[in-house]
């Protein structure tokens, strides 16, 4: 049995870990070339890929018109972006009067600014900024885009559109379905039946309905019901379906969050003495939300591609002004140009979003779960 | 009955008692968990309740802050009679601190602010004031060194002493203790029960859920055994380890002091 036993004298000192890095050539090898049969699929694909991809590149980029300003620029073989460029200004802010149109650029930069302060961590105030974002930019922002006062020249919201729509409807879309969506959720997981069954019928009604429903019904249907004298913006009632509409989804999927975390969360702040509220806004719902991060961010990326469906009820966002400018007799046949130009225009916001959503997530992983 | 009045929450002299249940009673459903507790533990007294799994244990010490609602009885924390008043219950639970069995510390929130919240958001404390409160604490049970880590960077052990202090950060007339030790590896038992064992020497009034017999012999005014919701028998320690009258006491005793 002796034999059997052994023990250590002298402890082996901490080494340094392999070096995993390889460089460029490393990575190919490693993930690419890691024996025949991989490397033959790889050679396939990039290949395939190639094939593919450079009729695109050759149309969009290397054969394409950049220069210009009328049809008769348009010489190459490939896209001529010339009627994106001579239609920049409609494509931004739809029917909107020119002379006014530094009212818009002016809420443009406001809301750069403010976007730009609240996702920077390093600026201070955001208290405040946050506070003025919610409160005071709507606010100013409604008087400097629809007009009508100290002075301003009143622009009705049926001129309204272009990126400039997409943005308004987009904006209030997210702003306003978060919040109602945290509402929505608590309520439906409520002790309290009236407010449970008030959250789940609404819940579930929004989420039943197709949302093209939801506009027509705001479009056509309400000023049916509503007394003749009360007059509703179109744009304000398609925001208000909008919301309620995608408040709906975000509700479902906060719910999911709040389910994530552990009864043992909310006892502790009960046996703490803090009450429901406190409980919710200090507690539960900074760890859900966080949980649900990625679930929010895909919401919010589906809202703004759907805003492109009001056209159909015949506001001209993004791509119903790039649509509009297909039937321009100047510009016949260019339709691919302009849809991919909104195409494009979309995925930058979107792919925006959905960057800075794994930052976020990244950032606040700073706990781990007990 | 005592009838305590709103603003008056720190009535209880010493003669008075800090906790007393009278015919207690509960049910989840059909199954009657909590049968006919009666229950009187004085200011200062240090309680340690055991028993089998099931015997309701948990849930008593659950009814005393409300984490748990009973349906028939009284239960008087403090002066204060336990309704289903919010107010009241919340008012019960300032006094009252409680460390549960999986800590329950507050992941996205750093030790310190762990140890200020509920003293910022419940008693109003301005945030400098509050904090030197939590380093007091903290000082106390050993961690202030970690005060600005998170609680998942910690062991059990460090994170169970968090959440002694967070309760303590309160100044309850009360601790209650859930199973404290049972989530914990084994040689991090000892740095929690040793502030449990400091703690109870000062005089705070304790009522500790455990199977940690040691403890219980070490600092108890008075183990109660507890079987199928009934309080079975309650003696001082050395009365109750050497010499259980009950046969279910002494059958609980043999399993496990037996090993």
């Amino acid at each position: 049995m002796n034999d059997q036993s052994a023990y250590r004298t002298d402890m082996i000192a901490a080494r340094q870990a392999p070096d995993q890095r390889r460089g460029v050539v490393g990575w190919l090898r490693a993930n690419l070339f890691n024996g025949p049969v991989n490397s033959v699929v790889s050679v396939v694909v990039i290949g395939f890929l190639a094939w593919c991809l450079w009729p695109f590149l050759k149309w969009t980029l290397f054969d394409a018109d950049f220069l210009g300003s009328t049809r008769a620029d348009c010489t190459g073989d490939g896209a001529c972006w010339v009627f994106i460029s001579a239609r920049f200004e409609s494509i931004v802010y739809g029917f909107y009067p020119e002379a006014a149109r530094w009212r818009v650029d002016i809420v443009f930069a406001m809301m750069a600014i403010l976007v730009a302060w609240l996702a920077i961590p390093r600026l201070p105030y955001k208290r405040w900024v946050g506070l003025f974002a919610l409160v005071g930019f709507p606010v100013v922002a409604w008087i400097l885009l629809s007009g009508g006062y100290f002075g301003l020249e009143s622009v009705p919201t049926r001129a309204w559109g272009g990126l400039m729509l997409t943005l308004v409807i987009a904006t209030v879309g997210i702003v306003g379905s978060l919040p109602l969506g945290v509402l929505l959720a608590l309520g439906r997981r409520s002790k309290m039946p009236f407010v449970k069954a008030v959250s789940v019928i609404f819940i579930e009604f929004w989420r039943g309905v197709p949302l093209i429903t939801v506009l027509f019904m705001a479009s056509v249907m309400l000023p049916l019901f509503v007394p003749g004298n009360v007059e509703f913006d179109k744009l304000l009632r398609a925001l208000i379906g909008i919301m309620f509409f995608w408040s709906a989804y975000m509700a479902e999927v906060i719910r999911g969050g709040l389910q994530a975390i552990g009864r043992g969360q909310n006892e502790a702040g009960q046996a703490l003495g803090l009450g429901y509220w406190q409980r919710t806004g200090l507690i539960i719902l900074p760890q859900a939300l966080k949980l649900v991060i990625p679930g929010i961010v895909n919401t919010f990326i589906a809202l703004f591609k759907d805003t492109s469906l009001v056209l159909i009820i015949g506001l001209f966002d993004l791509l119903a002004i790039i649509r509009a400018g297909l039937t321009d007799a100047n510009w016949l046949g260019f339709s691919t140009e302009g849809y991919v130009f909104a195409a494009l225009m979309f995925w930058v916001f979107c792919f925006a979003m959905s960057r800075y959503s794994q930052y976020i997530e990244r950032r606040l992983n700073t706990s781990y779960r007990t | 009955m005592n009838e305590a009045t709103a603003s008056d929450t720190r009535t209880g002299d010493d003669a008075k008692p800090m906790i007393e249940i009278e015919q207690l009673n509960k049910w989840y459903g059909d199954f009657h968990v909590l049968r006919d507790i009666d229950l009187t533990v004085a200011k200062g007294e240090r309680i340690v309740i055991c028993g089998p799994s099931g015997s309701g244990k948990s849930t008593l010490i659950r009814c005393m802050n409300h984490l748990e609602a009973h349906q028939q009885g009284a239960i008087t924390v403090n002066g204060i009679e336990m309704t289903r008043d919010i107010k009241r219950i919340e008012q019960i639970r300032r006094n009252v601190g409680m460390v549960f069995q999986h800590f329950n510390l507050f992941p996205h929130l750093t030790v310190l602010e762990n140890c200020c919240l509920s003293q910022i958001w419940v008693q109003k404390k301005p945030r400098a004031e509050a904090e030197k409160t939590a380093f007091e604490y903290l000082e106390r049970v050993q961690i202030a060194d970690q005060a600005r880590k998170y609680p998942g960077q910690l062991s059990g052990g460090q994170q169970q002493r968090v959440a002694i202090a967070r309760a303590l950060c309160m100044r309850p007339e009360v601790m209650l203790f859930d199973e404290p030790t049972s989530a914990l590896d084994p040689e991090m038992i000892k740095e929690v029960l040793d502030v449990m064992i400091e703690l109870a020497q000062e005089g705070m009034t304790m009522l500790c859920v455990t199977h940690e017999m040691g403890f219980a012999k070490t600092v108890a005014d008075r183990v109660i055994f507890m079987d199928q919701g009934q309080i079975i028998e309650q003696a001082p320690p050395a009365e109750f380890f050497n010499n259980p009258r009950s046969d279910r006491t002494k059958l609980f005793l043999s399993q496990i002091l037996g090993h």
